[in-house]
């Protein structure tokens, strides 16, 4: 048998009906539903008499809607308020489980699936949100999808897909002190840019991912989506088993054994071929602050923000005289001299307990500069119990961070938490578009050591001359 | 979804690389639960001033290019989030064809789903059409989806590449679900093998 990629592995255990030339039809293992953009596929299926395919297979939660304070109090967003009750209607309505904001189950959708071992190896997982490369950490082949095939998954338990080409992106060596596996992502982002991975899914290989800890490999293919391409994957390993053993919906007993069995064949084989080969050096790679209005606008820690002139042609220059212009920055001043208003620490991509460890270590026993606001914002329900029973909130709130709620939240902007016109925010989160955290509002893109280290200077620092 | 088979119409040149769907519809429109509403939103930020008045400098506020229906853009139109209110916003505010070197893979499968044609053309081809919709007041391009081809009256003949399957589809309005249902049986045998 011709040696094959896990990717490859995956998809060809997912094919329903294949036919030369033609997108393929896949079954879907795992559906993920959130708040909003599933309304308009619920009022589909309504229209047309249809039903759920696999209510087992298919699971909603709320999360980019709901306010991270003050959840007792009634909704003030009239929309927002629309939105979750559409769900809730469309849940009772379809017999869908669905996990509300007052649901311990609840979270960013992202968290929770491999938090609950929904997500598992080998599966293909679908969700109505561009960002569900998350799950493709533990092996799984996980993307994003719009209204109309949220829609068509719920019916069909399928989706049309051409097949995309494989990239390996392989970093070896290993990482310096203080660059965490955001600063890996963004490193590769800078270097393929946001078009490198268009019609592909990469798999993570090399050193740097077969170290890293399952919660650093979510990070990465979180922000698969941000260089293009359809998903992102690691190969599951001990880590990912033993990150996945015991966990609610993950195998039990024999069920495991033969799993894990399943889990280990899906490998890349040792002769298989990408069509694209990218590759990094760990020692390299520094801890990432982004400067303008994509995420492949990105440079280290320690260098200055570019001018137009450093680049060549017209088109570019054009966007990033734009995107200075949009971040309220001149061009040649040193990131570091960058004053912030607002620190976000959460997001599918940093929310989960190993970033609010890392963000807390360095914010322990210190103040937040005073012209700040800083937001702490788990992933979970179930990653906020873990933080308090750590002390991780004392930390926060002692050094004057603000402890939320599980959700989205400064994300994007639509729910309360969001930036003002020209505030200009550290962010662990994954977009620095104009306006994905308020209209007007101004994104820097790092880690959460970086975010927690900014938080308490009033601008960027090195946290690596942090002591 | 309406069938397409061929439409001529005039183009709004947008010659910006990079346009995300954050552009294209900011996220809190994304709240409206119901599918209509969204062609007044397209391009909110970049169109309105905060008040709420148009923004004269932007592409759609000058009367000049009123009426478009064919969207000409940069590489890599659409990139971002998965929000399929992207395409609903660009085909209400009447548009039928966006045109660009590239674009975000999940952009593209959202438009195919509702009938909204992405084309794309070489980065050249595109140039060229953006630059004779600067200089000439009402410039309008023929789509043609059978003949994979756009058209102006100026000597322009680009051909696109498009999947056979999303081709036949749109060319027959025909809804994917429907499809995908007259492959019941063998989604049927593969969970019973796979059960
Ligand atoms: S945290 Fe942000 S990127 Fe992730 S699912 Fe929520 S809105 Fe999307």
């Amino acid at each position: 048998m011709a040696p094959k990629t896990m990717f490859e592995k995956i998809w060809d255990a997912h094919v329903v009906r294949e036919e030369e030339g033609k997108p393929s039809l896949l079954y879907v293992d795992l559906h993920l539903v959130h708040e909003v953009t599933s309304p308009q596929a619920f009022d589909g299926l309504r229209l047309n008499n249809r039903r759920i395919r696999r209510l087992d297979k298919t699971v909603a939660v709320a999360d980019h809607n709901v306010p991270t304070n003050d959840r007792d109090k009634p909704l003030t967003d009239e929309v927002s308020k629309a939105q979750l009750e559409a769900m809730q209607r469309n849940a009772d309505e379809f017999g869908l489980e669905y996990h509300d904001m007052f649901s311990e189950k609840q979270g960013i959708v992202h968290v929770i699936g491999p938090e609950q071992g929904r997500t598992q190896p080998g599966m293909i997982i679908v969700c109505g949100d561009s960002h569900t490369a998350t799950h493709g950490a533990v092996g799984a082949m996980a993307f994003g999808i719009g209204t109309s095939e949220v829609e068509h998954v719920l019916a069909t338990q399928c989706i049309w897909q051409a097949k995309p080409k494989t990239m390996e992106v392989r970093v070896d060596g290993a990482l310096g002190f203080g660059v965490t596996p955001k600063d890996v992502i963004l490193a590769i982002i800078g270097k393929i840019g946001t078009s490198g991975g268009i019609g592909h899914a990469i798999e993570y290989t090399g050193s740097v991912f077969r170290d890293m800890s399952m919660e650093g490999r979510m990070t990465v293919c979180n922000m698969s989506i941000e260089a293009g391409a359809r998903t992102g994957m690691v190969a599951p390993d001990e880590k990912t088993f033993a990150y996945l053993k015991g966990r609610e919906y993950a195998p039990k007993g024999e069920d495991w054994d033969a799993a894990v069995e399943r889990w280990t064949a899906l490998r890349t084989d040792p002769d298989a071929r990408f069509d694209t080969v990218v590759t990094l050096d760990a020692a390299d790679i520094q801890p990432q602050v982004t400067w303008g209005t994509n995420p492949a606008q990105v440079l280290p820690v320690g260098g200055r923000v570019p001018t137009p002139d450093e680049f060549e042609s017209s088109q570019e220059q054009t966007a990033v005289e734009k995107a200075l212009a949009y971040m309220g920055l001149n061009g040649g001043e040193r990131i570091q001299d960058i004053p912030i208003d607002t620190v976000f620490i959460g997001s599918c991509t940093n929310s989960r307990i190993e970033d609010l460890r890392a963000a807390a270590a360095v914010a322990k026993g210190k103040q937040k500069a005073d012209s700040v606001r800083a937001l702490v914002v788990p992933g979970s329900w179930a990653v906020k119990q873990q933080a308090e029973e750590e002390g991780l909130d004392q930390v926060f709130t002692d050094a004057g961070f603000e402890w939320r709620d599980a959700g989205c939240s400064m994300c994007l902007a639509m729910n309360p938490d969001r930036l003002a016109p020209g505030e200009r925010s550290a962010s662990t989160s994954n977009r620095n578009f104009e306006g994905r955290q308020g209209p007007g509002g101004r994104t820097h893109l790092v880690s959460p050591p970086m975010a927690a280290a900014a938080a308490i200077a009033g601008h960027f620092v090195d946290v690596r001359e942090l002591n | 979804m309406d069938a397409f088979t061929k439409h001529t119409g005039k183009v709004v040149p947008y010659d910006m690389p990079n346009v995300d769907t954050d552009q294209i519809i900011p996220a809190r429109f994304l709240k409206k639960i119901d599918r209509v509403g969204f062609g007044e939103l397209l391009f909110y930020e970049l169109r309105y001033e905060e008040d709420g008045s148009p923004k004269p400098g932007f592409i759609l506020n000058q009367p000049r290019y009123a009426g478009g229906t064919v969207l000409v853009s940069g590489p890599q139109f659409g990139i971002g989030s998965s929000r399929e209110h992207a395409p609903w916003a660009i085909q209400q505010y009447g548009f039928r064809v966006v045109i660009a070197p590239s674009f975000g893979d999940i952009f593209r499968n959202n438009c195919y789903q509702n009938g909204l044609l992405p084309v794309m053309l070489d980065a050249a081809e595109v140039d060229t059409i953006i630059a004779r919709a600067q200089e000439i007041q009402g410039y309008e391009v023929t789509v043609d989806l059978e003949a994979q081809q756009v058209t102006d009256g100026h000597g322009l003949a680009a051909s696109f590449d498009i999947d056979p399957f999303r081709k036949e589809n749109l060319v027959q309005g025909l809804d994917d679900i429907g499809l995908t249902l007259q492959n019941e049986a063998a989604i049927d045998a593969f969970e019973s093998a796979n059960a």
